[in-house]
């Protein structure tokens, strides 16, 4: 079998039963008991239409009438990927790939899911929640590897690379990695994710991930997806903070038809920090959309969410943005921005901010912006000599700046820049600022 | 040089300038004074290549160019300055790193080396020092925070650096203190030589006992109603615009 039949929900819920004896784990009851509830709970849900709340902007249409295939195994071995250069963990299509991957000699563990799976009951699926995720709980029908990393008490792991690489195919496949990362207290970790495919590949990645940081621990999770443009991209990452642990997380999203980056964080014990800032960087047709949900769990933590969308030829923007203060969650101090740069007067962002709070001694305050580039500065860069197409560039890297700066790691900053000049050089234009 | 003819601008259906005529010789300052509103900043404004302005009749040359079908950025690299009355402000842009970008920039148009980050540093340090500015005026973003004053001093920098032909300064000295006042003139003095030319407005006598100019012109309502030399200005200083425009009229 290599196309499923038909297309929708139906589609990938016959490919559940279809391969129910096949998929990793089959032998484990539970894990086909997890594979069953997420199925109930996406038949249950199909693909949220705009009807439903957390669905209003963005439309899975497109997702819906589409026809996946499966990931072929063995794939391509032609696969430009550049050296390793530090450790890193490379998946094709959704699958694991030891020779491409560069894991010696660690301080940590890390394991790819489809080999670990007898070990992991405890571990997957303890933050996600498919009855009310749909996304979710289709990557916890199909999902078949992902990465398992697990640092122990007080490790600096220092960086891991994980590159997710879809590959040009007929068969327009559909995969749904479950990531999991387990921080000891205080251990810390640099996690730099890279979402890449071919440009004209059509394929479907929906990823989940599960991150679990101990008391003091520290993790930096880089995000950059530079999808495909025929590519779907449905994400899901849910993270738990225990007291004094900070997760920093930092997306940029550039690549795909269809982006749906959606982060869950729970702030579980006093004292624990969470950052979420990112880029959206849209050229013409692309749809992207940022949700995070923030739930303040405990006395004295604070969140600090920064996201700048940079909209061209008619693309679309969103983000939604829910911070949860529960009443035992005293003294929380919550912060969000969202700005977004107009670059076309066919581009559109939708914004919805959302504050729930039940403690009476809080900090929180969110704002949102949109704007269009400046015509007084163009022409003040201009009359320096400087080229309108890169005086234009100057100033969208400037409006970056403020979430770029936010990012602490430096790894995932320099990665960041990098991948912020590439979607420059695509969209054929040459050199924004010159450092000095 | 600079050879402006018969100009007449209009923005957004009003008619600014009305037939104004001016010559600027290589090597020679000249100056203009006028009334609030007579149209001194949208010459240099249509001489630097803002959009919005609509020159319905007229022309400008600079040396053999057709300035007027020029882009700004190419006005930038045939060696025109516009030194704003009220410099914009770049948050999120470092100082240092837009001055190498517009100067290589430059380089590049004309076919130069570009400058490297090393030399640039140097480079800029020195002219800092002249205009008795702070180093950390490199690290901040263009103009954020900046003084009435400072601005116009990063103003004369960015001149320094692009060592122009033809500088418009449009009252680079309102908002400078005395020594400023100084310090920018002696920037202004020091670009001076047979290819440089500029164009100084200004409000005040003050300035041209430091820049002292070739020629001082008056505008008025969109045309140049009188020339003279440096003595115009302190008969405008003393008499004010009054009797000029009463005779112009
Ligand atoms: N967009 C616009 N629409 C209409 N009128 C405008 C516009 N921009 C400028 N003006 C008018 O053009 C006239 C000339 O303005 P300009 O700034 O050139 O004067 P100025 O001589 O530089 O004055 P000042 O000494 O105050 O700096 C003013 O009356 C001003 O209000
Ligand atoms: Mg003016």
């Amino acid at each position: 079998m290599t196309a499923m039949n038909g297309t929708g929900p139906a589609a990938f819920l016959g490919r559940h039963e279809g391969l129910r004896g096949r998929l990793p784990g089959a032998s484990l009851p539970w894990v086909e008991a997890l594979r069953d509830r997420s199925a109930a709970a996406f038949r249950a849900q199909g693909f949220p239409t705009r009807r439903v709340e957390a669905w209003k902007y963005t439309d899975l249409a497109a997702v819906n009438t589409s026809v996946f295939g499966e990931p072929l195994t063995g794939v391509d071995d032609a696969l430009a990927l550049p050296p390793a250069t530090g450790p890193r963990a490379v998946f094709i299509d959704g699958r694991f790939r030891a020779d491409l991957s560069n894991l010696e000699g660690l301080s940590y563990t890390v394991e790819n899911l489809a080999w670990a799976l007898p070990t992991l009951e405890t571990r997957l699926g303890a933050l996600v929640r498919p009855e009310e995720q749909a996304l979710a709980a289709l990557n916890g029908m199909l999902f078949e590897d992902g990465l398992v990393v697990t640092v122990p008490d007080g490790v600096a792991a220092g960086v891991l690379h994980l590159v997710s690489f879809a590959t040009e195919s007929e068969r327009a496949p559909a995969f749904h990695p479950r990531h999991l990362v387990r921080l000891g207290e205080g251990a810390s970790l640099t996690l730099i994710e890279t979402a890449a495919g071919p440009v004209r590949a059509r394929y479907l990645h929906n990823p989940v991930f599960e991150i679990e940081v101990a008391a003091g621990a520290r993790m930096n999770h880089g995000r950059l997806q530079q999808e495909g443009r025929e590519a779907f991209f449905l994400s899901t990452v849910y993270a738990r903070v225990q007291e004094g642990g900070t997760y920093d997380n930092f997306t940029m999203n550039a690549g795909s038809r269809l982006a749906r980056n959606e982060i869950h964080v729970a702030l579980c014990g006093p004292k624990a920090e969470c950052h979420m800032n990112g880029v959206q960087l849209l050229a013409d047709g692309q749809h992207a959309d940022t949700t995070t949900a923030l739930d303040h769990a405990a006395p004295d933590c604070s969140s600090r969410q920064t996201y700048k969308t940079v909209l061209s030829g008619k693309s679309r923007g969103v983000f939604q943005g829910k911070i949860l203060v529960r009443q035992i969650a005293q003294k929380t101090d919550g912060y969000q921005m969202n700005q977004a740069l107009l670059l076309s007067p066919e581009a559109e962002i939708d914004s919805k901010p959302q504050l729930e709070i039940y403690a009476d001694d809080v900090k929180c305050s969110h704002g949102a912006t949109v704007g269009e580039l400046d015509a007084e500065q163009i022409f003040f860069l201009r009359s320096r000599g400087i080229p309108a197409e890169q005086a234009k560039a100057i100033l969208v890297e400037a409006f970056l700046t403020e979430a770029v700066e936010a990012v602490a790691d430096e790894h995932i900053r320099e990665a960041l820049t990098g991948a912020v000049a590439g979607w420059w050089q695509r969209q054929g234009i040459q050199g924004g600022i010159e450092a000095a | 040089m600079l050879k402006i003819e018969n100009l007449h601008a209009s923005i957004d259906g009003k008619q600014i300038l009305n037939g104004l005529n001016l010559t600027i010789p290589a090597g020679e300052i000249h100056a203009i004074m006028g009334p609030n509103g007579s149209g001194k900043s949208t010459l240099s404004y249509v001489l630097a290549g803002r959009e919005g302005y609509e020159v319905t009749e007229g022309s400008v040359t600079f040396g053999d160019l057709d300035l007027l079908a020029m882009e700004p950025e190419e006005r930038a690299v045939a060696g025109v300055f516009l030194a704003f009355q009220a410099p914009v402000e770049l948050p999120g842009v470092g100082n240092a790193n837009f001055l190498r970008t517009a100067l290589n920039a430059v380089r590049r148009a004309k076919g130069e080396a570009e400058i490297d980050a090393i030399q640039f540093l140097k480079l800029a340090r020195a002219r800092m020092k002249v205009l008795n500015m702070p180093d950390d005026m490199l690290k901040r973003p263009v103009n954020v925070g900046f003084s009435g004053g400072e601005k116009k001093r990063n103003e004369m920098l960015q001149m320094a650096l692009l060592s122009p032909k033809l500088a418009l300064l449009d009252e680079t000295d309102s908002g400078l203190d005395i020594d400023a006042l100084k310090l920018v003139s002696d920037t202004v003095n020091s670009l001076r030589g047979p290819a440089f030319s500029a164009l100084v407005i200004t409000h005040y006598q003050r300035l041209l006992n430091h820049i002292v100019p070739d020629r001082v012109h008056v505008l008025s309502a969109g045309r140049i109603v009188k020339s003279g030399g440096p003595e115009l200005a302190q008969e405008l200083e003393a008499s004010g615009y009054g009797a000029i425009q009463a005779a112009a009229a």
